[in-house]
Parts: structure tokens; sequence; C-alpha cells
């Protein structure tokens, strides 16, 4: 068979998780139809080919002055399964600002907005897959799950990659947070070696003297770069 | 077993419009494209029948002539839904895919859905009610006849280029999605 894929089951989230509420009503209740590799549209979209500014890559040089909060720098590396970067593609980030509000009219969270912080960015991986924003850390907020629910502290990223099923929406955590066993997002994650992976590492070779501390976040994308009609097995 | 094991998915949360969903351009695909322009209306539903007010669709879809990601069409788009579940893509009816596996696949448009309380994606694809060519689609076959409708999109008042397709998450007409 083509369509195996080792270890995806306990690393992906389940589509039912009733855990987290707002998945009751939302997550379909029969079984996707498994579609043969031969008769998926497998080809990428060809988005992102954009002119990307600094401004779109440096969360804190957005306005006319500099957010509040701990400025970051957070890098990584885009690989497909066979361990191979992923150049060219689009990585796009949105978070909340330092004190865990977003800037988005639902978002009613008691907590200041920063008029020198927005929360979004965009970039593409070079040549090697790699990535690179500088931005502040993101506060954890309280939301409506369940009694006391609070969100680790997170940066929301989108990426495309170079097929159709590599796309990827996930978050990325920082390290030893104690929200991280209340969280139901994260442990919908079966496999706890699956969970760490959505933690970036503090990282002294990315840090910058009297500037910045810097987090690393490796990405791992779905399929492999052979193209997709020779064999995987 | 490889190492290298695919990043976990997670939501895209309720916050997601001032980060990703800015450009309303991502929702006109037409342009200078060459085809019969069409507008296709997208509405989401949970199992309680509520419209979901803050779900964002892709789509993806091939040109006139069944290519994809052409230099004169990109064949993708990205909206989020307004407070009513919908949202409207302006794009081109797209022609026969030939499957990598030989056989021919209807005019049809993939979609992925992503949303609060989803911890992935959901994939489906619309096909065109009335098309001839829904009976030999190798996909469909693959799903249940009596499910089958789920996926097509009709047209709103008879000839009008506006087509009409709901998204059910849940429920009895629990639209069809895929493992791909």
């Amino acid at each position: 068979m083509n369509d195996i894929r080792p270890g995806e089951a306990k690393s992906q989230p389940p589509l039912i998780y009733p855990a987290y509420r707002s998945n009751v009503l939302r997550a379909p209740s029969r079984p996707l139809i498994r579609v043969p590799a031969n008769l998926r549209d497998l080809a990428a979209p060809v988005y992102g080919y954009l002119p990307i500014g600094d401004g779109d890559r440096d969360l804190t040089r957005q306005h006319a002055g500099e957010p509040l909060g701990e400025r970051i720098i957070v890098s990584g590396r885009v690989l497909d399964e066979d361990g191979r970067p992923v150049p060219h593609t689009l990585v796009e980030i949105w978070q909340a600002n330092s004190a865990g509000r977003y800037l988005h009219a639902i978002d009613d969270h008691p907590a200041p907005l920063d008029p020198n912080f927005t929360g979004a960015g965009r970039t593409m991986t070079d040549a090697d897959g790699r990535y690179r924003f500088v931005t502040i850390k993101p506060g954890a907020y309280p939301w409506r799950n369940h009694p006391n629910a609070w969100r680790p502290a997170h940066i929301h990223f989108s990426l495309f990659g170079h097929s159709f099923e590599s796309r990827l929406i996930t978050q990325m955590y920082f390290p030893n947070d104690p929200l991280f066993p209340h969280d139901p997002i994260l442990q919908s994650i079966p496999d706890p070696r699956a969970q760490e992976r959505l933690v970036s590492q503090f990282d002294l070779e990315l840090t910058e003297p009297e500037w910045a501390l810097g987090y690393r976040f490796d990405i791992v994308l779905r399929g492999r770069h052979s193209t997709p009609f020779e064999s995987r097995a | 077993m490889s190492p290298f094991i695919a990043t976990p998915s997670q939501t895209v949360g309720p916050f997601f419009h001032f980060g990703i969903t800015t450009d309303n351009g991502l929702g006109s695909l037409a342009a200078s494209a060459v085809g019969e322009r069409l507008h296709l209306r997208i509405r989401v539903f949970d199992g309680a029948g509520i419209p979901l007010p803050d779900a964002m669709i892709e789509i993806y879809q091939a040109n006139a002539a069944g290519e994809y990601g052409t230099a004169d069409f990109s064949g993708f788009g990205r909206l989020a839904t307004c407070a009513d579940g919908s949202c409207v893509f302006e794009t081109i009816r797209p022609g026969r895919v030939t499957s990598a596996g030989g056989g021919v696949q209807a005019a049809h448009i993939n979609v992925c859905l992503f949303a609060r309380g989803l911890l992935r994606q959901i994939c489906t694809r619309v096909y065109f009610a009335g098309d001839p060519d829904l009976e030999a689609d190798p996909v469909l076959a693959l799903v249940p006849a009596e499910r089958r409708s789920t996926l097509l999109a009709s047209q709103a008042d008879g000839a009008s280029g506006t087509w009409e397709w709901q998204i059910h998450l849940q429920g009895p007409a629990e639209t069809v999605f895929f493992d791909l």
C-alpha cells in the first residue's frame, strides 16, 4: 500500500475530541472516505509568492513604537517526512500580545491591547527551508472551555508546503509551560512525544546578546520529496 | 520508521482573521482566467444547524482545461465565513481532470475547511449538479450513492452564474469528507 503513514495515528489529533467543547457540534461524525493516492489532486496551491517586507517578518516593527513584552526570535527549519528541507514556502503566524489579548473584535479578555502590536507576520522559507521571525512572547489567556480554563502561550503557524496534503495549521508553544497538562487542545494529541514537537526549544545560538531570546521551532510537513506517483513503499 | 514524523495539527481557533484572511482578493480567482465565470457560495453549518461565523475555507481547483497551478491561474482561494456562515468565491468552472491513475474526474473544486473546534482541517470537494461526467467520476464512486448529493452545488436560480453549496458538519445531511 502506498497510503500507510506509520506513526501518524497517534501523532495527530483525532477529529472527535469532546474535551475540547467547541468540537462537539463541529467534528464530522461519519468516517472519512479514503481516496487512493492516484486519484488525489496532489499538486500544491501556487500561493505565497508575494513580496515579503521586513515588517512582515519582524512583528516588533510594524508600528511607530515598539510593542511591550519580551522580545524574541523564533526560527527553525521546515522539512518533509524524508527530512529534506521545504524551500520557498509561505509561513504565516498570528498571536496574542504580551498581555494575552488578540487584536480581534471577538476577543473580550479584559487585558490591554498594545497600539504598537498587531501580532501577524509572514515570511518565505529560504533555500534550506529556514525561516525567522522577530516578535514578542505572547501571554497566556483565559477561555471558556471549562471552569478556570487558560490557553498556554502560543503562536499560530500556517504552512503550505509543496503538495496539497502538506497543508498545516498548528500552534507553537514555549518550554516548560505549567498549563500544558490542563490544555485540551495540546492534550488532544495522543502521543506525548508528538506533543513535544509543538514545544519550541530555547536556543542560545539564536539568542542575540543584549537584544532578544531565541526559540527554535522545526516543522515537518506531510509528504515526501519524491514525486507523488513514485512508490512510497 | 523515519524520525521525521509530521508535526501535529492544532485548531485554527477563533482569532485567525487578522492573521491570514485579511486579503479579500483571495476570494476572486477569475481575474483574467479563461473559462465560464461563476460565483460559488458556500455556507457551513454545525450539528445543531447553526451557521459557522468563524470558519476559514480554502479552495483549490484546476483551470478550464483541467490543469492545476498554471501561470495564468493559481486556482487557490481563501476566505473566512461571515456571520451567516457563508462566503462567496468568484472563480471559473474547472475542466475535467485526468487522474494520475488514469480515468477522468468530473469538474470539481477541492475544499479545505478550518475552524474553531476542528483540531485539524477537513477536506472535501464540490461538484456541479447536472454535470453528465458525474456518473463516471472515480472519486464519487467511492461515496455511498445516498450521500453523493452532499457534494453537489446547485444553481441558485436557474441559469444564473451563482452556485450554492452547503457544508453540514454533522446531522442527516452530513457532508462527505475525505481522507487524503
